[in-house]
């Protein structure tokens, strides 16, 4: 988890430059991102820990920190494994 | 660019098609501001209105660069038909992408296949750059939504059976599927446009319009967020395609134009400064295609680039559409400024291109708050590391 919360970290920095992100920070609720973001955000928790987010996971407790995604990754990524061995 | 060796293959299928079904009528669709329902039933038969899907739910299964390529030939043809494509193309990725299994079983099939036509409407008469100010409202009532507003210059709602609509509700921004026969909503034509005048534009009404809690699309306060900004995103990837289109068209028909007009005794392709606007738009057609290419190489790949990358995209391709249309016109002369040429449609409809699925001026200022967040960023680790 904190490999994917280290990432999480990078990408943030990159579209919130300037500004410090602590793991439990609302990203946003605090307004920090423009209209683009959010999609850009499931981009790229999709191509990068290689999960798919749809309908189910709208929610924004899944999205609002990086806490909050690095759990969401982990029961995706939980999900997809007993999926594959199945 | 390098295209696979079934890339040329559909870009040749879709090139034939265009010259075939197209091109030839383009101008006539223009003046008498409709598209025939035959045509749409042969873009339908060809499978192309299905490019989005995947092949499991009906449709073409195209990758993102194939789906630019049909962009560019049907746009070379005629905008307001790629603009179909467009908007029929955002509402299917939208259900597809954020849809429930219900909704994708209903509905994918059909837009797949054509057996419906999907629309987009989101723009209001106050709501256009601003998307947060729809005023149209989604009021819960027992097991459904009373959607009520006004829809304002939706592409194809002449024609759509279903539209990806989106309200404000007290949760947030929402986005609906409302089918056309639902009471409550009145259809009205739009005529007299600049441009894209066959591209079957109407304003909505929604009076108290009932809609089933099924029918909404993702999670409420998700519509404009994460619903409205991916199928946008395939709005300005099709459009920047279709600007590839008018512009290559532009320079196929000066080139046949200067090639057979004599002024001063001479071929107008002799003239130098005749030359160096055909030399700007061969240019200009190259970068544009590039940059529509890489976004959508990097669509293909999930990249989260990839959306900054098409409104780069979006942004260079309608802006020499419009330049390359504006040359074509002033080569052509007064046989340019006349319907008989197909030029100065080329010139309306490129207009239109620098101001819908984000004007230039909103494409600018995200280009240039993504550059400056990325050297931020640089400034701010080198500043932490020293």
């Amino acid at each position: 988890m904190e490999q994917a919360k280290e990432k999480l970290r990078a990408f943030l920095a990159r579209h919130i430059a300037g500004r410090t992100i602590a793991d439990e920070d609302q990203i946003f609720a605090a307004g920090f991102v423009n209209s683009m973001f959010a999609m850009q955000l499931v981009l790229f928790l999709e191509k990068n820990f290689k999960i798919a987010i749809g309908n189910e996971d709208l929610e924004l407790k899944n999205f609002q920190s990086i806490n909050a995604m690095a759990e969401l990754i982990e029961r995706k990524t939980a999900h997809s494994e007993i999926g594959s061995n199945s | 660019m390098e295209l696979t060796f079934e890339q040329q293959r559909l870009r040749t299928a879709f090139r034939e098609f265009a010259d075939a079904h197209i091109v030839p009528h383009a101008n006539s669709w223009d003046r008498v501001e409709r598209m025939p329902a035959e045509v749409v039933r042969q873009l339908a038969s060809m499978g192309y209105l299905g490019a989005v899907l995947p092949a499991d739910r009906g449709g073409a299964g195209f990758n993102m660069v194939e789906f630019g390529l049909l962009n560019e030939e049907l746009g070379r043809g005629c905008s307001s038909i790629r603009s179909l494509l467009t908007v029929h193309s955002m509402a299917a990725l939208a259900i597809w992408r954020w849809g429930t299994e219900a909704q994708k079983a209903q509905w994918l099939e059909k837009l797949g296949q054509g057996q419906a036509i999907a629309a987009f409407a989101l723009t209001e008469p106050e709501a256009g750059s601003d998307a947060r100010e729809i005023r149209t409202e989604a009021v819960v009532s027992g097991d459904d939504f009373l959607l009520s507003g006004h829809k304002k210059w939706i592409t194809f709602a002449q024609m759509a059976d279903l539209f990806l609509v989106f309200a404000r509700s007290q949760r947030g921004p929402c986005a609906f599927l409302l089918e056309r026969d639902t009471p409550g909503l009145a259809i009205s034509p739009v005529h007299g446009m600049l441009g894209t005048r066959a591209s079957m534009m109407a304003e909505l009404h929604l009076e108290q319009c009932r809609v089933p809690k099924r029918n909404l699309v993702g999670a409420p306060g998700f519509g404009l967020s994460h619903i409205a900004s991916s199928a946008l995103d395939c709005g300005r990837y099709s459009v920047a395609w279709g600007c590839v289109g008018i512009a290559q068209a532009c320079l196929e028909t000066c080139l046949q134009y200067t090639g057979q007009r004599k002024q001063f005794g001479t071929l107008l392709r002799d003239h130098q400064l005749v030359q160096r606007m055909i030399a700007r738009m061969v240019v200009g057609v190259k970068a544009a295609r590039l940059l529509c290419y890489h976004a959508g190489q990097l669509k293909d790949a999930g990249d989260p680039t990839s959306m900054i990358e098409t409104s780069i995209a979006k942004y260079y391709a309608c802006r020499t559409a419009a330049e390359i249309a504006r040359d074509a016109v002033q080569i052509h002369g007064a046989n340019g400024c006349s319907s008989e040429y197909p030029v100065e449609r080329f010139y309306r409809d490129a207009k239109i291109m620098e101001i819908i699925e984000g004007s230039n001026e909103i494409q600018e200022i995200t280009i240039a708050q993504s550059v400056c967040q990325e050297v931020a960023d640089r400034l701010h680790l080198v500043k932490v590391e020293s």
